[in-house]
């Protein structure tokens, strides 16, 4: 088997003594960002993108992705334990664990969250090792177009059905490939939107962007509505040891979740939100203890857990194989493999064999560093959470500040941070999503360069999108993703009376 | 986490929300600049097909056909939450923040990061209702000791330098630095 034995070289790069002690370096760190509110992977990365100047990308990338496995093990610690998920994809868990909790099981809940996040984490893992060789063989048939309108479908779906709002979230996408755009265009040598500052030349760097939305922001918004009210952390009670019976009712709901988790994270579509609400609705719907949900039922704990672990290795699949961030984190990180000069796409795994498959190695290896981080070690990191907030926040400005401030030591970088951080208060405040703007304006300008590819080929022909069978497909799946759901709504609109001839 | 609830109270209230129809506005104002912006590009013939422009005039009649479907629904009442309505932003809290950024801009190119880490250290965390000045500054200090010993020696990146900065060079002893 060949993925196997790739497997293998990849263990024995990610199991030298350097290439591990990054990954221990990237789970813990991811672990506590996970815990800690206000701080996400997507911010940890970006603040940690120079990194990239500085180390071998092999291990770049272990440490980034120790980072994003660890903070889904972290962000269960802090729904379960305060209530206010650490992670958007950590909501569900929080409905029942944190009842859970309540109820002196929080030994439990913690427990089954880890071991959950373990299988999954580790049967997505094999997932990638399967299924990667494969979306490549399809993907080198792909063409510009193809790109073009598989791009098309990924900003679809992760601005316009994944969120609250269609509009608001087209509008995040859309300002994101705005950003993206400003800069001297490659192509042309053009400038593009820089209102004649020399500054925006080289384009707006993503850290800016992304620490921004996600750091300032935060902050700005906690702050401005803090004195509301306190959160409350539950005391870590309860053996850790899950009884037979927790076992009995947990092990289903691992494997269910991982199997809605991993193949919605792998579509071009990701997001890791609607794994985790389908596999509570699931969980919900077949136990058959139904008085306990709403009440700390640990089908409901154990079941959402496994389905975000399993949706973000599904994430990573396009990611490595397509070049198609579907989160915000993945889009972050695919600006590291520009950094590096190295295009992930099909060719990644012929051309960079030792850092995919060392990667994917250290992802098994990750797992199991975070279960043993997650478990024997809870204790550490439940102190974590009693950092009082005007210190904990107060310091992710001051490592907000020296993150974007170190890129050129240039104050034009700081003003445009705390802008953006204005803009991502009043997303926050009005409800606008903030990964559209990271996915759009990473993603915006590869979308740009395949759609000018295509039209170049084509010798300006517009119809090129719509003749060639697979662009044509994937086209009309966006388009189903975008308008679909409103169709549905008014085709499923009670009418008044039967009209005649009325279709 | 985004705000749960979306109840409209359409039939409520068909009052325009003020902050809604700002944002619609906003965005319809920056579609409008992206378009004035576009046609200034100068395009060479040779691109004239697909040229640097194609994308910039999609992006910006996109950006502005939201902006007035945004528009649309806040003149209809806004789309916020009402759970998020009801709350009044802390506007002495976003004051203290806001200020300590304004003076860390001010501060960081000729008093140095570690100064101008504190002044905003302690402005954001009085933002936060600490009023413990004086051991938030220490807290400050050993933050951006620990950032800038992280940042600048483990990642390379030159934050530039100020008094505290050269001191520590001093006393670290600077390799070649």
């Amino acid at each position: 088997m060949d993925a196997f034995s790739q497997l293998l070289n990849g263990f024995a790069v990610a199991l030298t003594p350097i290439n591990l002690l990054w990954c221990l370096v990237g789970t813990t760190l991811g672990t506590a960002i996970g815990v800690l509110p206000g701080l996400g992977p997507a911010l940890t990365i970006a603040l940690l993108l120079p990194i990239t100047f500085k180390v071998e990308p092999t291990a770049a990338f272990i440490l980034f992705a120790g980072i994003y496995y660890g903070a889904m093990y972290g962000g269960s610690t802090t729904s379960i334990l305060l209530n206010t998920p650490g992670e958007s994809a950590t909501i569900v868990t929080a409905l029942e664990g944190n009842k859970m909790a309540r109820n002196g099981r929080a030994g439990a809940a913690l427990a089954t969250a880890a071991i959950g996040s373990f299988v999954a984490g580790t049967i997505g893992t094999l997932g990638i090792t399967f299924l990667a060789p494969i979306v490549v063989e399809w993907a080198l048939k792909f063409g510009p177009a193809d790109y073009f309108s598989l791009m098309v479908l990924a900003f679809v779906t992760v601005s316009a059905v994944l969120g609250s709002s269609a509009v608001r979230g087209l509008a995040a996408l859309f300002f994101g490939i705005w950003l993206g755009l400003i800069g001297v265009d490659l192509q042309t040598g053009q400038a593009r939107f820089t209102f004649g500052l020399p500054e925006l030349l080289d384009g707006i760097n993503v850290i800016v962007v992304a620490v921004g939305l996600f750091a300032v922001g935060e902050t700005l918004y906690v702050g401005s509505r803090y004195r509301l009210g306190k959160d409350e952390i539950i005391p870590l009670s309860g053996s850790l040891w899950m009884t037979a019976e927790e076992w009995k009712r947990s092990w289903k709901p691992w494997l269910r979740g991982t199997a809605i988790g991993f193949p919605i994270g792998a579509m071009p579509a990701g997001g890791a939100e609607i794994p985790t609400f389908l596999s509570y609705y699931i969980e919900k719907k077949l136990t058959s203890r139904p008085q306990e949900f709403g009440k700390g039922a640990i089908e409901g704990v154990a079941g959402p857990e496994a389905a975000n672990n399993a949706s973000a290795a599904g994430v990573l699949v396009p990611m490595l194989t397509l070049g198609l961030p579907t989160s915000a984190t993945a889009a972050i990180m695919l600006s590291a493999f520009q950094s590096y000069g190295i295009n992930p796409g099909p060719l990644l795994l012929e051309s960079q064999p030792q850092l995919v498959w060392g990667l994917i190695a250290s992802l098994f290896i990750g797992n199991v560093m975070l279960l043993v981080l997650n478990l024997p070690l809870i204790a550490v990191w439940v102190k974590l959470l009693q950092i009082p907030a005007p210190i904990l926040y107060a310091g992710i400005l001051v490592f907000a500040t020296i993150g974007t401030y170190g890129i050129t030591q240039s104050p034009v970088d700081l003003i445009l941070l705390y802008l953006v951080g204005g803009i991502g208060y009043l997303m926050r405040r009005y409800d606008f999503p903030a990964a559209p703007v990271i996915i759009g304006m990473i993603l915006g300008p590869l979308a740009e360069q395949n759609f000018r590819q295509a039209m170049t080929i084509s010798a300006g022909d517009w119809t090129v999108f719509f003749t060639r069978p697979l662009s044509a497909i994937i086209l009309a799946l966006a388009a189903l993703a975008l308008f679909g759901p409103k169709l549905y709504a008014l085709a499923m609109r009670p009418k008044p009376d039967h009209v005649p001839g009325d279709a | 986490m985004a705000s749960g609830g979306t109840s409209r109270g359409r039939f409520a209230r068909l009052r325009p929300a003020i902050g809604e129809t700002i944002i619609g506005a906003g965005v319809l104002v920056l579609a409008i600049v992206m378009v004035w912006q576009t046609l200034s590009i100068p395009v060479s013939p040779i691109y004239a097909q697909v040229g640097p422009t194609i994308v910039p005039i999609i992006t910006a009649l996109a950006l502005g056909m939201l902006g007035i479907l945004l528009l649309v629904d806040a003149v209809q009442g806004g789309w916020q939450s009402s759970e998020e309505k009801e709350v009044t932003p802390d506007r002495a809290a976003l004051l203290w923040i806001i200020a300590g950024l304004a003076l860390n801009v001010l501060l960081i190119t000729w008093a140095g990061f570690t100064i101008a880490s504190v002044i905003l250290f302690v402005c954001v965390a009085r933002g936060f209702g600490s009023k413990a000045i004086v051991r938030d500054a220490l807290i400050g200090a050993a933050f951006a000791l620990v950032a800038y010993i992280g940042f600048a020696k483990t990642l390379g990146i030159n934050i530039g330098s100020g008094l505290v900065e050269n001191a520590i060079e001093r006393v670290i002893g600077s390799e070649g630095g």
